[in-house]
């Protein structure tokens, strides 16, 4: 079954990353979730300030907004998606991630399937 | 659906023998761990459960109570399940990819050497008490699946409507499966976070049938054997473990009380003017020996610690020679185990018992900011208590006024209201005398 891991950061620090974990925990963890076989996707989000809001209006109209910033403190840094037994073991990979450390916040949920 | 599997004790099936339904209490919760365990879905596991149950309705009566009932219900409710996965392709074949992946992760266990059932119960507690679900629902939950209740005594244990409570159910089983949160026993290492979650399930379960949040009685002891009950299996399906024991314990202790909590007319009586004589004696011994074996060989739990302090209630002749000295010590513990304001509200209580209501007012003033206090009715009425003693009617009358707005039940609001015409006569005599004091009931009803 697969689950997509949500990491929230708390704070944002100048350059946009959680400012409670270093660039060698995360590639100790990418590693980790890779080396076990359960890795299906993962990305990690540029900057906040990068990005872009479209929306389409009854009309058809486009209108192409900056943002959004980080108004509320919660803001999405990235993704994994992983296929694992059961919620338990989704719930344990989704802790051992440092973005759930500090501020941070990780959400895990189930992707829906549609298969069967 | 979720009415139709609920169980053999509906209306129309009234008048069947009462002895063939005592059965299915205990054994529904063993079915259903089984069957959720085998094919890691909960409605289709009720669903068979409740067939095989009605089933046996029919056949026992005529055919005589099979020598091991809840073998014949297990077959009868997998063949069920198995003829209903035959019509239901696209059904068995995610329940096939389920099955795979559970056993996967937690291999069936082999039924034992003649040839009973093993009892899967304990992976059911875990799942009605996981996390992941909303905390209001787990115990609904736990009632349903393991207690044997039906939806709508359920909904009647928790004050809600049926209907509210069978979209909470369902919910709750929809998050279980497209979550899919296992049916597996967590290992020893994950054992310390989350048994404790368990054991609050139960003990949330107790205290709503104890001291009933809202409503005209203060006592629903349906409901608080209900907990007992459940506590009891936990602790037959974890003999190591010692909180179960020391939570069994507690419920115990303070049930074994209930004859005497309420007059003849529904009236709260405090713990000073209970008759003691009616307390359960035999029920207090075997919670005495729990306490033994939880606070036996390792650091105390606070379920053992809170059974500790019960004990030392239910041993004492009255107020007076209760070993106050003891009971601080205990809630010093249990507020190292629990800081919680609730903890150190009782601990104040004690502590005005041990060194007299003054020093007892100087704790509870200084919880005075709390947030977790305020609106929490104990509170202002132990300070009501403890300030009619020190003879300050006047504060006493206001702060009886504040727990009456606060407080839920009939029969706490007719205690407190006769707290408050006693202060506020006393204030309007100008007297300085304190007598008539009838305190303590946060030391003695609230062993939280």
């Amino acid at each position: 079954m697969k689950y997509m891991l949500l990491i929230h950061s708390g704070a944002v620090d100048a350059e946009g990353g959680a400012p409670e974990c270093g660039v060698e925990e995360w590639m100790a963890y990418d590693k980790e979730v890779k080396d076990a076989g359960i890795f299906v996707s993962g990305e990690s989000l540029a900057d906040l300030v990068t990005a872009t809001t479209v929306r389409v209006g009854e009309a058809g109209e486009r209108t192409v907004t900056d943002g959004p910033f980080a108004e509320s403190r919660e803001v999405l840094g990235g993704f994994y998606v992983i296929d694992v037994p059961d919620l338990d073991v989704a719930l344990d990979w989704a802790a051992r991630c440092p973005g759930a450390r500090g501020s941070g916040a990780m959400v895990v949920r189930p992707i829906a399937d549609f298969s069967v | 659906m979720d009415e139709r599997a609920a169980g053999p004790d509906e209306p129309a099936r009234a008048g069947v023998d009462a002895s063939v339904e005592s059965v299915f209490r205990e054994e529904r919760g063993r079915l259903l761990a089984s069957l959720s365990r085998r094919f890691g879905d909960l409605d289709l596991a009720e669903e068979v459960a409740s067939e095989a149950i009605e089933a046996a309705l029919v056949h026992w009566p005529v055919d005589g109570v099979p020598s091991r009932p809840g073998a014949w219900l297990l077959t009868t409710a997998r063949r069920r399940a198995v003829d209903r996965l035959r019509r239901d392709r696209t059904y068995a074949a995610r329940l096939a990819v389920l099955q795979v992946e559970a056993d996967r992760a937690d291999p069936a266990p082999a039924a034992d050497a003649d040839g009973e059932l093993p009892d899967e119960r304990l992976q059911l507690f875990f799942t009605c008490a996981h996390p992941a679900l909303p905390a209001e629902d787990r115990g609904a939950l736990t009632l349903r699946c393991l207690a044997g209740l039906t939806t709508p005594e359920v909904a009647r244990a928790y004050l809600v409507p049926t209907a509210t409570m069978a979209q909470r159910i369902v919910r709750a089983k929809k998050k279980i499966r497209e979550a899919r949160i296992p049916f597996r026993v967590p290992g020893v290492d994950e054992l310390p976070a989350r048994l404790p979650g368990v054991l609050q399930v139960l003990y949330s379960i107790f205290t709503e049938g104890y001291a009933a949040s809202s409503g005209p009685t203060l006592q629903r002891s349906d409901l608080a054997e209900e907990a007992i009950r459940l506590a009891r299996i936990l602790r037959r399906l974890l003999p190591a473990e010692r909180e179960p024991a020391g939570l069994l314990g507690l419920m115990l202790l303070i049930h074994a009380r209930r004859a005497a909590r309420t007059d003849a007319a529904g009236a709260l009586v405090l713990l000073a003017d209970q008759d003691r004589g009616r307390w359960d004696r035999a029920m207090i011994e075997e919670g005495r020996e729990l306490v033994r074996v939880a606070l036996t060989g390792g650091p105390p739990g606070r379920y053992g610690v809170q059974a500790a302090i019960a004990a030392l209630h239910d041993e004492a002749a009255d107020l007076t020679t209760t070993d106050w000295p003891q009971v601080v010590a205990l809630y010093d513990v249990l507020f190292a185990l629990t800081p919680s304001p609730i903890v150190a509200l009782n601990r104040a209580v004690a502590v005005a018992m041990r060194d007299g209501p003054e020093a007892g007012l100087v704790l509870l003033d200084a919880l005075a900011d709390e947030p977790r206090l305020r609106g929490h009715h104990p509170y202002p009425a132990a300070r009501a208590e403890l300030l009619y003693r020190c003879g300050r009617f006047a504060e006493a009358a206001v702060a009886y006024r504040e727990a009456l707005e606060q407080v839920g039940t009939d029969p706490e609001r007719a205690h407190l209201s006769r707290g408050l015409a006693a202060a506020s006569a006393a204030a309007g005599a100008g007297s300085g005398s304190s007598a008539g004091s009838d305190s303590d009931s946060a030391a003695g009803t609230r062993d939280g």
